[in-house]
């Protein structure tokens, strides 16, 4: 029999079990890595055709996010603001400079900024903008401090592990509904625990877990 | 055996390359996240505001058709856009303005309209009305018309539906209308919370309740 299985072939089972672990536990490790929300998304920051900072507008400035994201609390998505938004100050401010050539046409011909979505959730997903900001779940939870920033990065990963971590203990992000659009706010010491545990009963939140929570 | 280990090198090699080229993670990066598998993941439908192909403008959002009227705005017991004055800031048929806020004023009222002036009005007319927003001292805009005046001036003898007409239509040549982005009932709210603003503007020291004096002295 040796002459036609050579001796090595003893260890071939082992070699196969060994060797299979080694490129399974790899294949994981490399999806889990480069694949997950995390990997995927965290720190995109595309160049957006028009160089809008955040950190101008709503930090120096101190304008409230709903001035421009103005149907947030009605609407399950938060809308990129029309172009004669803009125009309610650029009318004036900067008036004739070309870095806001795009917004002055746009507003003038209704051509759509060519503006780059940054934050996607899977089109499985239903995220629904108003029943969180309108129950304490501030938009820095999700979208970082955007008001710090002059180009906007996704910063949190958006995945299904970060929905749950807040939908199974809400009381931790919760905060009154008055400081949901002030994304410097800090909860004060104890705050999760009384007032946070509070808001949560008073407003009834029941964020559950199951697939049809998020998933239709 | 030999075999074996020359196995174990490749695969060492490869996790080499993989990682030596996408071990990136946690920097930043300009191009759009590469999506393998995506057919789930982006799926033929339309979402709000992005560009879509369906139809000719090729833009997912449509523009309402001219004339749409929100359903649940002007049931004042008058079915026409043009007939209802909380619609207008008009008396329904002519062409002077409502006196008084069409709609009941209640301290919810007055609540939202403080948090939508803020929102939408501060930035200009500043938190008090007096003009002084942040617009003006950065020195953007030239010219913010104080809402609280001195008693007498415009801004305070208008009537309430010249005061929402403004706030929908603008007022040339600066300030552009806010009916896109500020709810009809929400211009109401503004409204009263204006009003508020310029009775306080002109209160006495008599009228503050005593309780209350100390705080301001």
């Amino acid at each position: 029999m040796s002459d036609i299985f050579p001796k090595w072939t003893n260890k071939l089972p082992a070699m196969v079990i060994v060797g299979g672990m080694i490129v399974g536990g790899v294949v994981t490790a490399g999806v889990t890595y480069y694949m997950t929300p995390k990997y995927a998304r965290v720190g995109y920051t595309p160049v957006q055709p028009v160089a809008f900072s955040h950190a101008i507008h709503a930090d120096q400035l101190g304008l409230d996010c709903r001035y421009c994201h103005n149907g947030v609390e009605k609407s399950w998505y938060s809308n990129v603001p029309a172009a004669s938004t803009c125009m309610n100050c650029h009318n004036q401010v900067l008036k004739d400079d070309p870095k806001l050539a795009l917004v002055r046409e746009s507003a003038a011909t209704g051509k759509p900024i060519p503006w780059v979505q940054i934050h996607k959730t899977p089109d499985f997903v239903y995220f629904n903008h108003s029943v969180h900001v309108n129950r304490g779940v501030s938009c820095v939870h999700c979208h970082g401090p955007v008001n710090k920033m002059d180009e906007v990065r996704h910063s949190k990963s958006l995945g299904m592990a970060f929905c749950l971590e807040c939908h199974r203990d809400p009381a931790a992000k919760i905060r009154p509904n008055d400081q949901v659009f002030n994304l410097d706010w800090q909860a004060p010491e104890g705050f999760a625990q009384k007032e946070g545990a509070k808001l949560v009963k008073d407003w009834n939140v029941h964020p559950g877990e199951s697939c049809s929570v998020c998933h239709r | 055996m030999r075999y074996f280990f020359a196995f174990l090198l490749g695969v060492a090699l490869l996790a080499l390359t993989v990682f030596g080229i996408a071990g990136r993670r946690g920097t930043d990066f300009r191009k759009p996240p590469l999506e393998i598998f995506n057919d789930m993941v982006r799926q033929a439908k339309l979402r709000p505001q992005v560009p879509n192909s369906f139809f000719a403008d090729g833009r997912s959002s449509q523009h309402l058709v001219a004339g749409t009227v929100a359903q649940r705005i002007g049931d004042q017991g008058n079915d026409t856009w043009q007939g209802t004055a909380q619609n207008t800031g008009m008396v329904p048929g002519t062409t002077n303005f409502v006196a008084t806020i069409p709609v009941p004023v209640t301290t919810a009222l007055l609540d939202r309209g403080r948090e939508r002036y803020n929102i939408s009005c501060l930035p200009c007319h500043g938190a008090t009305g007096d003009g002084n927003g942040i617009t003006k001292k950065i020195g953007a805009m030239a010219v913010v018309a104080p809402l609280v005046d001195a008693a007498g001036k415009n801004a305070i003898i208008i009537p309430d539906g010249q005061v929402f007409r403004i706030i929908s239509d603008g007022k040339a040549p600066n300030m552009q209308g806010y009916a896109a982005n500020i709810e009809i009932n929400d211009r109401w709210a503004i409204v009263a919370y204006v009003r508020a603003l310029q009775r306080a503007r002109f209160a006495t020291l008599d009228e503050v309740p005593a309780a209350e004096r100390a705080t301001l002295k």
